[in-house]
């Protein structure tokens, strides 16, 4: 976590990045509790493993990670260890959510880029969205499905607002095993989920403000709202558009 | 085949410090007696000591300590992880799936209080998603 200021993707959780965080781990000298499942996955990932320097991380092919997946356990136990490195730097609620949607928003931008790119690379017609709702449509399902393994459960509009829109998720996969004191009961950890989606609505070119919910069901305990609240900007070009 | 009560007893230093405990559906009727959370302490304390002295005592080589301890009417199932944390169950006799639940119980606790980034470590668990584990792995407990 001292290294937490140094330009490198460190906090991203796209497969194929984070996988430089776990470079520090030797697969070898953990031991086998908290060995990592994806940690042959690195070494598929660059071919057989040779002795000598490995190739950088900006030499890999961006493809061939896109499928290889992280161990839900390091990354909870890393996503624990960056709500105890914030919480212990803020004070008060509102400023823990802020940092965490700040620490997201650095993990968004590098998830749209890669995606971008991966696009480019893969498909015969890649396609960049400019209207707003393809873009949701594009937040829900393939930006979930790269950072999560699974799309969204649900995209809602609100009725009050018209500049308000809702990306829900039943059981977010980085807050599973939170537990959030009574006394802190507002605050949601997906703040960092709200900061990807931010930086992924700003790299589109679709400024909103972004965060995040705890919206319990009886079915789901964990149950979290995304809030989006487009700029004006925004819907006033979706309106010429039309 | 009844539990009565767990208790999650994490070490601290080289004294024994319960962290977590909780008893289970029939144990009052059963006779298990109500205690002050002090007492709890304090039996916890005690039971940390025996282990410790068990853990010397084999003629054989080094030993983990105790793992059964069994009395006429009931038996105190202990499972001693890797990190030093005790969790230690208390049933009747004839219970045969004690350390099957103890595994269980470690899993729950790996997950649901060392994840959770608002558990210190060495402290009281209070953590919903640990009791709610807990509650589904055994049965609804009692206050």
């Amino acid at each position: 976590m001292q290294q937490y200021s140094q330009p490198h993707p460190r906090f991203s959780v796209l497969s194929g990045s984070s996988l430089s965080s776990a470079e520090h781990l030797s697969p070898t000298a953990s031991s086998t509790r908290f060995s990592l499942p994806s940690a042959p996955s690195i070494n598929t990932a660059i071919g057989t493993p040779k002795p000598g320097p490995r190739p950088n991380i900006y030499d890999r092919n961006i493809n061939k990670t896109r499928t290889s997946e992280v161990s839900a356990s390091a990354l909870t136990f890393l996503f624990s260890e960056v709500v105890q490195y914030t919480q212990k730097r803020v004070s008060g609620i509102n400023d823990l959510e802020r940092r965490l949607n700040t620490l997201g928003y650095r993990v968004g931008t590098r998830v749209l880029e890669l995606m971008v790119w991966r696009a480019e690379s893969s498909s015969k017609a890649p396609k960049r969205e400019i209207r707003f709702l393809p873009a949701l449509m594009a937040i829900h399902t393939q930006v979930w499905r790269a950072v999560f393994g699974r799309p969204a459960d649900a995209i809602e509009k609100s009725v009050e607002n018209e500049d308000e829109y809702m990306i829900i998720d039943n059981d977010p996969p980085i807050e599973r095993h939170i537990s959030v004191p009574r006394d802190m009961n507002q605050l949601s950890c997906s703040s960092f989920t709200a900061g990807i989606v931010e930086a992924v609505l700003d790299g589109l070119g679709l400024p909103a403000r972004v965060t995040a919910h705890h919206t319990p069901t009886q079915q789901f305990s964990s149950r979290t709202t995304i809030l989006i609240k487009l700029d004006k900007s925004v819907l006033e070009r979706e309106e010429i558009l039309k | 085949m009844t539990i009565f009560s767990l208790w999650a007893h994490k070490v601290i230093n080289k004294a024994g410090g319960l962290v977590y405990q909780r008893n289970f559906a029939g144990s009052s009727s059963d006779g298990l007696a109500q205690l002050t959370s002090n007492e709890y302490l304090v039996l916890a304390g005690t039971l940390h000591g025996i282990h410790a002295i068990t853990s010397r005592l084999s003629p054989t080589g080094s030993s983990s300590g105790a793992q059964v301890i069994e009395g006429e009417t009931f038996k105190i199932t202990i499972l001693l992880t890797a990190t030093g944390t005790k969790f230690v169950l208390l049933t009747s006799l004839a219970e045969a799936t004690a350390e099957v639940v103890l595994q269980r119980v470690y899993e729950a606790y790996s997950d649901a209080v060392m994840k959770n980034p608002f558990h210190t470590p060495e402290m009281p668990i209070r953590s919903e998603g640990f009791d709610a584990r807990i509650t589904s792995l055994i049965g609804a407990g009692q206050p």
